[in-house]
């Protein structure tokens, strides 16, 4: 499935480094990457693909979420759907 | 790639904005579950509804995480209980809400409706005995919500029932006068009411419903509220478009939801309620909304004007965003359960006649309103009247919940807890309606009811 990860906090170096990290060892394969400074706050958009991850979605959110408290971020993962739904007639 | 600012966007409402999904609600039929005993009948209905919603709560949580939609409530909608309990022999239905009341509590849901008669046009055996039961029902389960329908636009208002529901709303207060009269908050009493309502305390599973159906409700005042604030000193025009596109983004939220969770659990998708429905918590209120249109506070004159203005800019957005959408749709008004509201009443720009007028233009009725416990039944089914009254004449859902607080009077105010708020003790007119309400009867269906 397709998803959406949102990486939102205080620019240092390494953010990406350390996200994609993660998601190498899940074999979560990044389709398309957007990255942005919004009022001097780093602001990180992924699009993915989970479809051969090994582990569970839940179990793949857990640990991106442990991630971003261990870089003092906020990391999500959440189903595409969603931002299709709410901003596509 | 979707667009950043609209993920961003997207975000912020359900972070900052206070957007959830208000509930996945399974409405699930009982008609085959009636049998001339009662316990046999109790023991198919518990079975049924524990199979049918067994995965209900997990899918709903399930969804929750995957989409990060906030996703508060897993309710059950029933069969009115007076249809199918009325084939058994028992001359009293308590037993029939502890059922539900357990069943509830297996599956894990929030709240069940259903403990439920439609006396529109008179009382079948089934409906009496339910009416009769409801106080002590209420007051012995923690989970069952229970609905009356009284009128319709179809068949005029049954004045019996009326008369009836007075008297029961002051016993159901009195049952549960030990927890701020809480069965009150679970008790609806309804004219034209809707078969596929997701929300509570008025969901039931009407009679031309499939056998199990999923039914989503939304809910976004603060999502409103924030695109509102972006357009001050505009005109109407203005307003109202922003308002359907803000109801059109809540309503997609709400309809993938719906087909997520039809998908899941395997039930046909019913409708989406794309209500606007508010929560004590600030920043999620109607009545800000309203305030954000021009007016100094809720009940001020031009609420009603803007009330009926954003009842229907939400519908319009919403039909654009599902094709199925029923229920209520619209705006609800409940004063405990909305921040705003609850201001409005104690600094004195709130009356429980301008609420009256409000119900016209609103998408239901009085909702979650305390009176003095000292408040007549006569008084209280007057009051159901007008509201009847003004749903039958003008072909739209009203209803009437109602708590008069035992033991309180006018500037006291009660805590329900949760998303049922605080709600101040509002004053009722002192001139009686005794007379009015002895009469009994029928009053007729209105001439535009014949449309054939």
């Amino acid at each position: 499935m397709k998803a959406v990860i949102t990486v939102i906090g205080q620019d240092k170096i390494g953010i990406i480094y350390q996200v994609t990290s993660v998601l190498a060892e899940y074999d979560v394969n990044i389709l398309d990457i957007n990255q942005t400074i919004m009022q001097d706050v780093f602001t990180m958009m992924m699009v993915v693909d989970t479809t051969k991850t090994p582990v569970s979605f839940e179990e793949l959110q857990k640990k991106l979420e442990e991630k971003g408290k261990e870089m003092g971020m906020s990391i999500r993962i959440q189903h595409e759907g969603i931002f299709r739904a709410m901003s596509e007639i | 790639m979707i667009n950043v600012e609209n993920i961003l966007s997207t975000l912020r409402m359900f972070d900052k904005e206070k957007l959830d999904c208000r509930t996945i609600t399974m409405g699930i039929s009982l008609l085959d579950c009636a049998h001339s005993n009662g316990e046999i009948a109790r023991q198919r209905m518990y079975d049924k509804i524990t199979q049918k919603a067994e995965n209900l709560v997990s899918v709903g949580e399930s969804i929750e995480r995957e989409y990060g939609i906030p996703i508060i409530h897993k309710r059950i909608s029933v069969t009115p209980m007076a249809l199918v309990a009325g084939a058994s022999t028992d001359d009293d239905y308590v037993a029939f809400a502890k059922m539900m009341d357990r069943a509830a509590k297996e599956t894990g849901v929030n709240f069940i409706g259903g403990f439920s008669a439609l006396v529109q046009k008179g009382f079948s055996k089934g409906d009496e005995i339910l009416i009769r039961s409801i106080p002590q029902a209420l007051s012995e389960t923690e989970f069952v919500c229970s609905s009356v329908n009284v009128g319709s636009t179809r068949s005029g208002i049954n004045m019996d029932a009326v008369r009836l529901m007075g008297e029961k709303i002051v016993e159901t207060a009195e049952l549960t006068a030990d927890r701020d009269c809480i069965g009150c908050a679970k008790l609806v009493v309804f004219a034209n009411a809707v078969e596929d309502n997701p929300f509570m305390a008025g969901a039931f599973h009407g009679v031309g419903e499939p056998d199990t159906v999923i039914n989503v409700g939304v809910s976004g005042p603060g999502v409103v509220k924030v695109a509102l604030e972006a357009c001050k000193g505009q005109p109407f025009d203005v307003v109202a478009d922003t308002i359907k596109k803000a109801a059109f983004k809540v309503t997609r939220m709400g309809m993938l939801v719906a087909s997520e969770a039809s998908k899941r659990l395997g039930m046909p998708f019913g409708i989406v309620d794309l209500s606007l429905a508010p929560t004590p918590a600030v920043g999620d209120s109607i009545a800000r909304v309203l305030e954000e249109i021009g007016l100094e506070a809720c009940g001020a004159p031009g609420t009603t004007a803007a009330l009926a203005m954003l009842n229907d800019a939400v519908k319009k957005g919403g039909v654009m965003a599902s094709s199925h959408v029923g229920g209520l749709s619209g705006a609800f008004i409940p004063v405990s359960e909305d921040e705003g509201m609850i201001a409005a009443v104690r600094n004195g720009a709130l009356s429980l006649e301008k609420l009256e007028a409000m119900t016209c233009v609103c998408s239901v009725g009085l909702d979650m309103i305390a009176i003095p416990g000292d408040t007549s039944a006569a008084t209280i089914s007057g009051i159901i009247a007008d509201e009847a009254a003004i749903g039958v004449i003008n072909n739209k859902t009203t209803a009437v919940r109602i708590i008069p607080v035992i033991g309180k009077k006018e500037g006291d105010s009660i805590e329900l807890g949760g998303l049922l708020g605080t709600a101040p003790v509002m004053p009722v007119s002192r001139f009686s309606c005794e007379d009015f309400v002895a009469r009994g009867g029928r009053i007729p269906a209105p001439i535009h009811s014949m449309k054939n």
